[in-house]
Order: structure tokens, then C-alpha cells, then sequence
């Protein structure tokens, strides 16, 4: 077997972070900060109190679930870029849902509202879904130019409601708590945070969807799939239809991060200069967390944290919020390049070996026979 | 010719890929004049070893002597410069071409701007009778035989000098007659004084025209000596490292019943609009075994992908215990009875990335008792798959690696355990022992008969004549998409089917054939 393979992704991912943050560290010295200090008023920022806990996890619940459709779009040989205006159509529709029968009792407008939003998000995974089954449209292209459309789309949705349910033309009235995913006891918790149901839901979604692809028929013919569809036709899977289903399912979870936004986070509905960033970063928490659902949980925590605490890092070390984002973009090309640590840690590896051989066989024995030698010594 | 001096020396080469040792320390001394067959199964390590003499590759370890000097091949045309030339399995002509153009394309003999094609004629048609090739340098490349084709290719490496030839596989596309007549060629070339490395596994065509054969066997050199005085059973051995009955699985006389599968008129196009099958008509009946023979892209692929609903048919009909199934799903005609063991066993028998259990369960994976309402019973999969690979003599280390880590062999058992234990009434065997060793192929071949001797109807499709010969009662040859004769293997020669194979009716090759 191919030894560059045979790495735990755990570990690569783990090296991924580990290189970020050197990155990130680096810059700080250049800079002239400290990065100890730096690094530390992070974690500080981030875990230094139950407010700031709650902070993490409330940031945690969009990534999860849209990570969660990553790896689910991904597993049947997608890649849905498309996630954010997923979101987007997510948040609108369910929040727009409870703004307007503000009368209804939550327990029924809530539960209600979530579903909606899930179903847009659901429709707007489908349709790309459906084109590339169906035409052979590339899902990359039709995915960021859906974004577009459901950014202005959604903007103009938005700028359009009755005035009455808005307080500037770009933004609508926040709803009243008891109409939203929030919930006393979490936020008396966590010093009152934002957090809110989102996150059980999120939590549930994501044991749910772990579910679904590993122990369901469903999850091993999209798996199937995406692995090899010519198999997968000849043992009468329906290729086309596995396809639309792992996108629609894609888009479900974006739609209900988009509903978690809405209902939980924001409570209201205010226009975009662009998709909702968890679009995107939940396709990194996916790849970080390379094809593992308890991968994701601790990509989205890694993330939330590094995003609260990076918030904190200006007040406490003078570092700017911004470097926060290098050492994100690091950690995302470190696992791009995962090749390249793979490849290091063959070459450690070799090494290693070759000074075993060494001590095990002296000075005179070298090249071809390291290898020999080294599986006796094992 | 032993007196003959070495002109090529491969000296202790070793080619590595990560942790993957395709080449482990091989020897290959060719002598001027000599046939040196490379004999050894697919994934030996033949192919590796010639791509890097042809400067395809660059040995991890180990020289490369031309006439006793070191060399470095770093190139094709640094190849090309020592006198190397290669033979490719595909060719590569251009077809609208003449032969001429073809053989001068990259080294094109100019007056000043002009291209001087003439000469290079006058001089493709001296090369060509000098090795009895009997090429028409002015004719279009589109419009010669595949045979024709592959002396275009040989004229191609003479034209450019070389005087090592290495030819890859080269009969896998053609017919029997064709492949007599390579080998007049092959010797033709030898005597000449030029050396040829024949890549085969086939042991009829080392003992036909090779003096010296190298086995491979994993990567190493296992030994090396002269053809003459050893017999194909002896070479078989050495090859598989121990002793196996070559193609002759015992068999009973069959007892055909009731016809299961009955095609007719079936038509069936290819993306272009091409008719592939035409008019197609043919009855499988229960216990015996129907070889399907034919050299590749004969229509064959086509056949199976329209009886077993990859791909639609234009017209005709297939019915399957009088039940019609033509143009119906793959799902629905796997659950009316159609086993499929398929041609391309990684590109449609299995998921590679997914466990051997997995692969194992991956026709019945959606009914009980492999899953209950949508939800996978891992068990009961699980324990099924394990049960499968003892009785199939799968060798693995467990059920739950992924298919990959298995060899080819153990792959191919682990989808016939899969097709054959559903009980399927038709058993379609599409090419199931290429690229194993001889162990792997008498297993499979008992298995099919196996079959028919419990009263299902088989079809087994091979382009080796051999297989077929061995395995099938009745044969019918396919050319050009149609059917040319159906004979009975006891009353049928290697001649007569390759007569059919070339597109002869069976009354025309009888006549032929008597006549001779």
C-alpha cells in the first residue's frame, strides 16, 4: 500500500493546525508582537468566561450543520460552494415566516419556521443538484452563481417587506425573544450569551446525519456514488437520483444554519454585502475535519474559537483581529496541502528508519538494505 | 546464437513507486538477433521494466547497458537515438494519413521547405519489403486492417533505426491469422539481425517464435533460458511458481434444457449512433455454458451492457424465462435472475473504497436481511461476507479492508462470490480471469461450470480463444457486432473461429478450410 496514505487524517489535520498557528505566530514576531501573548489572550478571550464559552458554541452551531451538508454534497462526489446562499434562503424564509405571524404561538410558529427554512435551503441545494444530474452542469459554476442569486435575490426580498416590519430599509425589526430559538436557561448559563436551541439542533443534525450515512441504505448509495458511479449504476443504483438527494440534504443542513442565524443569533432579518460567511467556513471546518462527523464537532469548536477569541485579541495584546484570519487561511491552505505534510511525515519517517538500521547493523550496511534491516529489528 | 554479442544489458534494476517495489533487482540480457520473450502475469512488472528502457521512466536503481556502454535513458527520443523502438498495444496513426506520413510524422526528410515524401516512400517500401511486412506506403492509415496497422507501427521504429524492438502485448488485438503472420514477421526481424522483447502471457506465442525467455514474477527475474526443449506446461510453472493443469477443467459432457435467455433481433447503438449489435438473435439454455468469442470492440461490451440495462437497445428483444426485460432497469433485471460478473472489474464490479463486506452486499445491500426499513444491518452484512469469502477462498485479512487492498485475483473471486451466490438463472461472465495467474483461472473456470452443472445457463465472454475452447459447450463468434457462426466447441478448430472472428460466415470458413 502507498505509504503517503497510510497517515491518520487526525494527525494531518492536527499538523494543519499546528502549522497555522506557527504561520500566525510568525507574523506576530514580524509585526512585532509577542506571540505567547498573543495566542494566549486568545484562548482567554475565547474560554476566559461563561459568556464567551456560550459565544463559541452559539458560533459553533451554523458550521457544524454546514459542514455537515459539505461532507454530504461531498460524499456523493459534490462540492457545494453554493452553502452560503443556502444559508442565506435559510434565514430569510424562516425568519420571515415568524416575523409575520408574530400571532401564532411559537411553539407552533417556531418549529414551523425551522422546517421552511430547511426546505429553502433544501430547494437550493436541489436545483444545482438536479442540473448536473440531469445536464452535466458543473455544480462548482451553477452553485457560486446561485449564490449570487439568492444574495440579491434575498436582499431585494428583504428591502421589499411591508414597512411595517422594518425599522431601516435594510433591516427588519428584531423579534421579541419568546419568538426565537433562544431559551432562558441556556443564556442564564453562559452569562447571557447568544446561545441558543440552534446548537441542540445542530447537535442533533449532525448525530442524525452521521447516522444516515453510515447506517442507512440511503448513505450507502450516495456513498456509493460519489466513490464510484459506474459501480454504483451497475449494482442498480440510480446514480442521478442518490446525486439530487445528497444535494437536497446539503442544502437542508445549510437551510437550517441559515434558520439558526435567524432565530437564534440575530433575530432579525438585515441585507448582505455578501452570501453568510458560515457558507464558506463550514467548508472549511469540513475539510479540516477531512470526512469525520466527530471531526467536525472539534473543526467548528477550533474555529469558533479562534473567531470569539479572536475578537478579544485586540483589547488584551494589541494584535489585531485580522490576524486572526491569517492564521485561519493558514490552517485551510495546510490542509489543501495536505500532501505536503503527508510527505513530511514519510520523510521523518525514513529518516528514522535509517538511523535504526544504523545503530542496528553499524556504519557498513546502507541504501536498499535499511529497509530489510529495519523490519528484523521490528 | 550464442556466438551473438549482447546488445542489451538491463543490470540489477529496481524501480520503485512510494513503498511499492515494481521492479525488484531484474537481469534481461537480449544477444543481436534473438526473440527474448518477457513472460509474466499483468501487474508483474514487464511493462514498468520496458518503460524505462523506451525513457518512460527513470530505474530507482541499477544500469542500463547499449552494446556494453552505460546509458542513460532519460527520454523517448533519447530512446529513439539508441535504437530503441517500441511497439505500443495502441497504435498510434493518425488515420487520415497515408502509411508514409504516418512513419516520417516528427522526422520529416525535407527539401528546403518542402517535404520530401517521395523518398521517404521509395524508402518505406524497400524497409517493408526487406521484412516481408507488405505495407503500402501510399495507402490511408483509416483504411488498413488493425493488423496492417501494427506493421505500420513496426515500420515506423525500422524507419527510425532501431534496432531493439519491443513489442507490448501485441497480439491482444488480433485475429489468429494476423498473429500467424506477426510471428513470420517477428523472425523475419531477428534473422535481420535485429533484437526483439515480446511482452506476452501468452505461452503459445513464446513457444512459437521466441529463443530466450526471461519469467517475472513479482517484480524480480525469476530465471531465464532458452525456449527450445521446454514445454508450455513447464513454462506455465515457473511462471506461477508451482504446478497447475494448463486450461483443461474437468467437465462433463453438458445437458442443455430449457432455454432461459432468449435474444432476438437485438440492436443496440453506441453514443455516436453507430449500430455496434445488429440484428442480433441468440438462446441460452439451462446447463450449459455459451462461449462468446470475438477480438475486443467487436460489440461484445455493447451486448452485455444492453442485457443487463446499462444501456438501452435501439430494437430487438430479450426475454429472460419468457419474461421480457429488454430496456428494463439494471435493478430490476438483476432481481429477475442475471448474475454479472463484469468485464471491467474496478470500474463496475466494485466500490474500491468501501469494505470488502461492503462490495460483497452490494446487490442485496437494500433488502432484508441486509437492511430493515432503510437502515443497514452491519452484522448480519458482515457475517454474510465472511461466510462468502471461506466459501469462495477469498484471501484477505478480514471482510472489513477496503477492496483495494485485495490482489486482482481475490477481488475477482470476491464479485463472483457476490453474482453467484444470488442464484441467478443467467450467469454473464465478461472476460473473468483477465489479468490473474493461472490459480485464479482454473478456479473461476470450475466455479462457471460449476454453475452449469447446477442447470443455470452461462455465457462467457473471452477474447481468448483458449478460455473459451476450455469452458464453453456451444460457441458463437461475434464480428463487427453480428453473430458469424455458432458452433459446438467439441466440432470446432482455433482456425474456424478465427476465421468467423475475422467476419466469415461458417460456410465460407468451412469452405476455406477445406480447401486448404
Amino acid at each position: 500500500m502507498n505509504k503517503i496514505n497510510s497517515y491518520g487524517t487526525g494527525l494531518v489535520a492536527g499538523l494543519a493546525v499546528f502549522f497555522g498557528l506557527m504561520v500566525g505566530a510568525i507574523i506576530m514576531l514580524v509585526s512585532g508582537f509577542n506571540p505567547v501573548t498573543g495566542y494566549v489572550s486568545l484562548v482567554q478571550s475565547a474560554l476566559g468566561s461563561s459568556l464567551n464559552i456560550g459565544e463559541v458554541l452559539r458560533s459553533m452551531t451554523p458550521l457544524i450543520l454546514t459542514a455537515a451538508g459539505f461532507l454530504v454534497a461531498q460524499s456523493a462526489g459534490f462540492f457545494n460552494i453554493g452553502l452560503a446562499g443556502q444559508v442565506w434562503v435559510g434565514w430569510i424564509a424562516s425568519t420571515w415566516f415568524v416575523l409575520v405571524n408574530q400571532s401564532m404561538t411559537p411553539w407552533l410558529s417556531i418549529p414551523l419556521a425551522v422546517i421552511i427554512g430547511a426546505l429553502a435551503g433544501a430547494l437550493m441545494g436541489a436545483l444545482p443538484g438536479w442540473l448536473r444530474a440531469q445536464f452535466g452542469a458543473s455544480e462548482v459554476i451553477t452553485t457560486i452563481m446561485l449564490n449570487y442569486i439568492a444574495l440579491y435575490g434575498g436582499n431585494a426580498f428583504v428591502q421589499g417587506l411591508p414597512k411595517k416590519l422594518m425599522t431601516t430599509t435594510d433591516m427588519t425589526v428584531t423579534l421579541p425573544t419568546e419568538d426565537s430559538l433562544r431559551w432562558d436557561l441556556l443564556a442564564n448559563l453562559t452569562g447571557g450569551s447568544r446561545l441558543n436551541i440552534g446548537f441542540i439542533i445542530a447537535i442533533v443534525a449532525l448525530v442524525a446525519i452521521w447516522f444516515i450515512m453510515k447506517r442507512t441504505t440511503l448513505g450507502f448509495e450516495i456513498r456509493a456514488v460519489g466513490l464510484n458511479p459506474d459501480a454504483a449504476r451497475y449494482a442498480g443504483m440510480s446514480a442521478k437520483r442518490t446525486a439530487v438527494t445528497a444535494m437536497t440534504i446539503s442544502g437542508l443542513l445549510a437551510g437550517l444554519a441559515g434558520a439558526t442565524e435567524g432565530l437564534g443569533t440575530y433575530l432579525n432579518i438585515f441585507s448582505q454585502t455578501g452570501a453568510p460567511q458560515v457558507g464558506y467556513d463550514g467548508m472549511a471546518v469540513a475539510l479540516l475535519a477531512s470526512g469525520s462527523f466527530l471531526g467536525i464537532f472539534f473543526a467548528a469548536l477550533l474555529f469558533s474559537i479562534l473567531s470569539v477569541g479572536g475578537l478579544g485579541m485586540p483589547l488584551a495584546s494589541g494584535v489585531p483581529t485580522e490576524l486572526v484570519s491569517v492564521v485561519t487561511a493558514s490552517i485551510i491552505f495546510f490542509i489543501g496541502a495536505n500532501y505536503l505534510i503527508r510527505l513530511i511525515l514519510v520523510k521523518i519517517d525514513e529518516d528514522d528508519a535509517k538511523q535504526k538500521a544504523k545503530k542496528l547493523a553499524g556504519p557498513q550496511k546502507k541504501g536498499r538494505n535499511d529497509k530489510k534491516v529495519e523490519k528484523e529489528a521490528e | 546464437m550464442a556466438d551473438q554479442p549482447i546488445v542489451l544489458e538491463m543490470r540489477d534494476i529496481v524501480k520503485q513507486f512510494g513503498e511499492f517495489r515494481a521492479n525488484d533487482q531484474i537481469n534481461l540480457q537480449v544477444k543481436r538477433g534473438q526473440i527474448h520473450a518477457l513472460l509474466g502475469e499483468n501487474g508483474a512488472g514487464k511493462s514498468t521494466l520496458m518503460n524505462q528502457l523506451s525513457g518512460l521512466l527513470q530505474p530507482t536503481a541499477g544500469d542500463i547497458l547499449i552494446n556494453g556502454q552505460k546509458v542513460i535513458v532519460d527520454s523517448p527520443s533519447k530512446a529513439a537515438e539508441l535504437g530503441i523502438g517500441m511497439v505500443h498495444q495502441h497504435f498510434m496513426l493518425i488515420d487520415a494519413f497515408t502509411v508514409t506520413e504516418n512513419i516520417i510524422l516528427g522526422s520529416e526528410p525535407v527539401n528546403g521547405l518542402k517535404l520530401n515524401t517521395k523518398a521517404a516512400a521509395t524508402e518505406i517500401k524497400k524497409l517493408s519489403e526487406q521484412y516481408g511486412l507488405d505495407v503500402d506506403p501510399n495507402a490511408l492509415a483509416g483504411d488498413i486492417s488493425v493488423g496492417m496497422q501494427q506493421r505500420v507501427e513496426i515500420l515506423k521504429t525500422l524507419y527510425r533505426g532501431a534496432d531493439i524492438l519491443i513489442f507490448d502485448e501485441p497480439t491482444a488485438v488480433l485475429t489468429p491469422q494476423e498473429i500467424d503472420e506477426l510471428m513470420t514477421i517477428l523472425k523475419g526481424l531477428a534473422a535481420e539481425g535485429k533484437s526483439v522483447i515480446l511482452i506476452t502471457h501468452k505461452l503459445d506465442e513464446i513457444k512459437a517464435v521466441a529463443d530466450q525467455v526471461t519469467v517475472i514474477r513479482r517484480g524480480k527475474s525469476i530465471d531465464s533460458f532458452p525456449v527450445a526443449g521446454v514445454s508450455s506446461q513447464e513454462l506455465a510453472d515457473i511462471m506461477v511458481g508451482r504446478s497447475v493443469s494448463l486450461f483443461s477443467t474437468e467437465k462433463e459432457p453438458a445437458h442443455p434444457t430449457d432455454t432461459i435467455l432468449s435474444v432476438s433481433d437485438l440492436t443496440v447503438k453506441d453514443a455516436r449512433g453507430v449500430e455496434v449489435v445488429k440484428n442480433l438473435s441468440l438462446d441460452f439454455r439451462a446447463g450449459e455454458v455459451v462461449g462468446i468469442a470475438g477480438i475486443d470492440g467487436n460489440g461484445q461490451s455493447e451486448f452485455i451492457s444492453a442485457l443487463t440495462g446499462l444501456m438501452p437497445s435501439a430494437s430487438g428483444k430479450v426475454t429472460l424465462k419468457g419474461k421480457n426485460i429488454t430496456n428494463k432497469k439494471p435493478r430490476q433485471i438483476t432481481e429477475s435472475g442475471v448474475g454479472h460478473i463484469p468485464e471491467d472489474r474496478h470500474r463496475f464490479g466494485l466500490e474500491l473504497d468501501m469494505t470488502l463486506a461492503e462490495n460483497i452486499a452490494l446487490q442485496t445491500y437494500y433488502k432484508a436481511p441486509m437492511s430493515k426499513a432503510g437502515v443497514l444491518d452491519y452484522d448480519k452484512i458482515n457475517a454474510h461476507a465472511r461466510e462468502l469469502i471461506e466459501k469462495f477462498d477469498v484471501r484477505t485479512v478480514n471482510e472489513l479492508v477496503p477492496a483495494s487492498a485485495l490482489s486482482g485475483g481475490n477481488q475477482q473471486k470476491a464479485i463472483i462470490a457476490r453474482e453467484l451466490d444470488r442464484d441467478a438463472d443467467f450467469v454473464i461472465a465478461a472476460q473473468p480471469t483477465r489479468g490473474l495467474d493461472v490459480g485464479a483461472i482454473e478456479y473461476i473456470h470450475q466455479q462457471l461450470i460449476n454453475q452449469r452443472d447446477a442447470g443455470k445457463a452461462v455465457m462467457l465472454v473471452s477474447f481468448e480463444l483458449d478460455e473459451i475452447l476450455n469452458v464453453a459447450d456451444r460457441i458463437a463468434v461475434i464480428s463487427h457486432g453480428e453473430i458469424t457462426g455458432v458452433v459446438d466447441a467439441n466440432e470446432t478448430s482455433k482456425n474456424e473461429l478465427g476465421l468467423l472472428m475475422a467476419g466469415m460466415s461458417l460456410a465460407e470458413a468451412r469452405a476455406q478450410l477445406a480447401g486448404e
